[in-house]
C-alpha cells in the first residue's frame, strides 16, 4: 500500500505538476492574451469611487 | 456621497438570523464552561468568552433596531475597510510594545518579574508573535482583502452581515487567543498556540472569510478577476487547511481548555513546520503580495509593470512553496531526503520570489522621481527591498551546512524581524498610509512630514534590529560549537548568553525606533481622521469616476 501511494506521489505527481505548470505558463505567455493582461493591469487605475449596478452606467460599460 | 440619504437596509435578513443563532449557541457554551470546565484557566475564560458572545448579541440587536445591516448594491461597503484599518493600527502598536518589552526582559533578565506569572516571557512571546502576525498583519489583510476585491471586482461585498461577523469574529479569537496565553492556557505549538475551542472559532470565522470573499468574486461586474485577488485567495484557501489540518485534536473535556494533538512524534514535527512555514509563505507573504499588486500599482498611477510576470509569480510561488517546510528540521528524526527536499524547494523559491521583487519595484519605472517626493512610496518601495533581501537570506539559511551555523540562533530572528518588519509592516503601514485618506475623504494625511519621520525612524531601527541579530546570532553559533584541544566544548551556554547582552541591548533600542514610528503614524492616522488636514497631497489621487468616453 505504502509502495503503491508513494510510486504514485514521486511519478504521477511529478508529471500532473509538471504539465499544470506547463499549462500556466502557456496561458501566461500565449500572445494572444495580451489585450486581456493590459486590461487587466489597468483595472485598479480605473475604477470608479461607485459599484457598478446594471442600467446605472451603461455607457461605461459598452465602451469598455 | 450624495446617494447617502436612503440607503437601503437587509431588515432581518437570514445572514443576520444565522448569526444571532451562531452568537446565542456560543453564549450557551461558555455559560456551561463557566459551571463545568475542569480546570480553573477555563473557568476563569468562559466568563471572557461569555461576555465577547453577549456583546456580539448587544450589537446584533442594535442593528435589526435599526432597521438591518446596510445592504445597498449602489456603494461600496467602506465602513468595514475604516473598522479594519483602526483595528489594524491598534493591535500593531500592542503587539509592537509586546515586543518592545519582551526584547528589555531579555536583555534585563530582571524584567520578567517572578511575582506575577504572567510577565514571564514565555507567556508574552507567543502574546507578541501572535499580535503582530495575526492580529495587526491579519487585520491588515482583512481590510485591505475587503477594498481591493470590492473596487477591482466593481460590487458590493457579498453576503449581508457576514463581512462584519468575519471582523468582529477575528477580533473575538485574537482577544481569546490573547488572553489565554496569559493565563496559561496553549497547545505549545509554535504560532498555534491557541488551544481546540478557540481553533474552532477561527474555524468558522476563515470559512466565512472564504465564502464572502467568493461570494463578491462570483457577482463581479469586471471579466477578468485582477492579479491581487488571486494572492488573497490563495492567502484564504491555504490558511483554512493548514489551520484545521495542523489544529487536528481530541479535547480532553467538551468544556475544558487542554487537547491533545492528533500527531505525535516527527509526524508531528512535520505537521507542525508544513503549517509554521506556510504561514510564512501564504500568511505572511502571498497576503501581502495582495497588498503589493494593488497599492503599488494605485498609488505611483502606473499598472504592474508586467502582469504576465504577475501570473508566473503568482503560480510558481504556490507551487513551491508548500513543499518548504521541511528544513526547519535539519539534522532531527526526519528522514533526510524530506530535509533535503525542503532544502531544494526553498532554493528554488528564490525565483518567484524574485521575480515577484522585480515586478514590483519595475512598476515605479517612469515614476521614480516619486521616491523623492512620496514617503508612502517610499515605504511601499523599502518594503518590497525588505522582501527581495530577506527571501535571499532564506533560502540561504535552509541549506544545511549554513543552517548548522544559523539554526536556534538569533540569527532566525533577524531573519524573521527583517522580514516581519521590513517587509510584512512597511507594505501594511504604507496601505494604511493610502487607505485613510481615501476612505475618510480627505486631501492627504495631516503631515507629510510626520511621514517621512516614521519612514526614517522606522528603517533605522530595522537596521539596528537586523545587524545586532546578525552578530548575535553568528556569534552565538560558533561559540555553540567551538571546542578546546581536549576536545570540551568550548563555552557553557550561560557564556553565549552573556556575549550577546549588548546586542540584546541594540535590539531592544531598534524595536523601540520601530514602536515610535508607528506611534507617529497613530497620531498622524488620528488627525487625518478628524479632519486636520492642511495640505493638499498630490499623490492622493482623487478616487473620482473616471470620465465616460462619449
Amino acid at each position: 500500500m505504502y509502495e503503491t501511494l508513494s510510486t504514485f506521489a514521486q511519478t504521477g505527481g511529478l508529471l500532473i505538476f509538471m504539465i499544470l505548470f506547463a499549462g500556466v505558463l502557456a496561458y501566461a505567455l500565449w500572445p494572444r492574451n495580451q489585450a486581456k493582461f493590459d486590461a487587466a493591469a489597468n483595472a485598479p487605475l480605473t475604477e470608479s469611487d461607485a459599484p457598478e449596478t446594471s442600467g446605472q452606467n451603461e455607457d461605461e460599460i459598452h465602451v469598455r | 456621497m450624495t446617494i447617502a440619504q436612503g440607503l437601503r437596509r437587509a431588515g432581518n435578513d437570514p445572514s443576520t438570523a444565522a448569526v444571532f443563532l451562531i452568537t446565542i449557541l456560543g453564549a450557551l457554551w461558555s455559560l456551561f464552561a463557566a459551571a463545568y470546565a475542569p480546570d480553573a484557566a477555563m473557568r476563569g475564560q468562559s466568563w471572557l468568552i461569555l461576555g465577547g458572545f453577549l456583546t456580539g448579541i448587544i450589537m446584533l440587536v442594535g442593528t435589526m433596531a435599526g432597521g438591518g445591516v446596510i445592504n445597498d448594491e449602489r456603494e461600496y461597503n467602506e465602513n468595514l475597510i475604516k473598522a479594519g484599518v483602526i483595528a489594524t493600527m491598534f493591535w500593531g502598536i500592542a503587539g509592537l510594545l509586546v515586543g518592545v518589552i519582551i526584547a528589555l526582559q531579555l536583555a534585563f533578565p530582571v524584567l520578567n518579574i517572578e511575582a506575577f506569572g504572567f510577565t514571564n516571557f514565555g507567556r508574552l512571546r507567543p502574546l507578541h508573535t501572535s499580535a503582530v502576525i495575526f492580529a495587526f498583519g491579519g487585520n491588515a489583510l482583512l481590510a485591505t482583502s475587503f477594498y481591493v476585491v470590492q473596487r477591482t471586482c466593481r460590487t458590493r461585498i457579498a453576503g449581508g452581515i457576514w463581512p462584519w461577523f468575519v471582523f468582529w469574529g477575528y477580533q473575538f479569537f485574537i482577544v481569546i487567543a490573547a488572553s489565554g496565553y496569559i493565563i496559561g492556557i496553549t497547545q505549545s505549538k509554535e504560532y498555534a498556540e491557541p488551544e481546540w475551542y478557540a481553533d474552532i472559532w477561527l474555524t468558522l470565522v476563515w470559512v466565512v472569510y472564504l465564502l464572502v470573499f467568493l461570494g463578491t468574486l462570483w457577482k463581479r461586474k469586471e471579466p477578468h478577476i485582477y492579479v491581487a485577488n488571486w494572492f488573497y485567495l490563495a492567502f484564504i484557501v491555504t490558511i483554512a487547511v493548514l489551520h484545521v489540518v495542523n489544529n487536528l485534536a481530541m479535547p480532553v473535556d467538551f468544556f475544558g481548555s487542554r487537547s491533545y494533538s492528533l500527531f505525535a512524534g516527527v509526524q508531528d514535527a512535520l505537521t507542525q513546520w508544513w503549517y509554521g512555514h506556510n504561514a510564512v509563505g501564504f500568511f505572511l507573504t502571498a497576503g501581502f503580495l495582495g497588498i503589493m499588486y494593488y497599492f503599488i500599482p494605485k498609488r505611483v498611477q502606473r499598472p504592474v509593470y508586467s502582469y504576465r510576470l504577475s501570473i508566473i509569480h503568482f503560480w510558481s510561488l504556490i507551487f513551491i512553496y508548500i513543499w518548504a517546510g521541511p528544513h526547519h528540521l535539519h539534522y532531527t528524526a526526519l528522514p533526510e531526503w524530506a530535509q533535503t527536499l525542503g532544502m531544494t524547494f526553498s532554493i528554488m523559491l528564490w525565483m518567484p520570489s524574485w521575480g515577484g521583487m522585480i515586478n514590483g519595484l519595475m512598476t515605479l519605472s517612469g515614476a521614480w522621481d516619486k521616491l523623492r517626493t512620496d514617503p508612502v512610496v517610499r515605504m511601499l518601495v523599502l518594503s518590497v527591498a525588505f522582501y527581495g533581501m530577506s527571501t535571499f537570506e532564506g533560502p540561504v539559511m535552509s541549506i544545511r551546512a549554513v543552517n548548522a551555523l544559523s539554526h536556534y540562533t538569533d540569527w532566525t530572528i533577524g531573519h524573521v524581524h527583517s522580514g516581519a518588519l521590513g517587509w510584512v509592516g512597511f507594505i501594511s503601514f504604507g496601505a494604511m498610509y493610502c487607505l485613510v485618506p481615501w476612505l475618510w475623504k480627505r486631501k492627504g494625511m495631516h503631515s507629510k512630514a510626520l511621514v517621512d519621520w516614521h519612514f526614517w525612524i522606522a528603517t533605522f531601527g530595522i537596521l539596528l534590529y537586523i545587524t545586532s541579530m546578525w552578530v548575535a546570532g553568528i556569534m552565538q553559533g560558533l561559540m555553540w560549537r567551538a571546542y578546546n584541544e581536549l576536545g570540551f566544548l568550548e563555552f557553557s551556554f550561560v557564556e553565549t548568553v552573556e556575549a550577546m547582552h549588548i546586542q540584546y541591548i541594540i535590539r531592544a533600542v531598534g524595536g523601540l525606533l520601530y514602536l515610535g514610528g508607528a506611534l507617529i503614524m497613530a497620531y498622524n492616522v488620528y488627525r487625518t481622521i478628524k479632519g486636520d488636514v492642511t495640505e493638499e497631497d498630490e499623490n492622493v489621487v482623487p478616487q473620482t469616476a473616471a470620465i465616460p468616453a462619449q
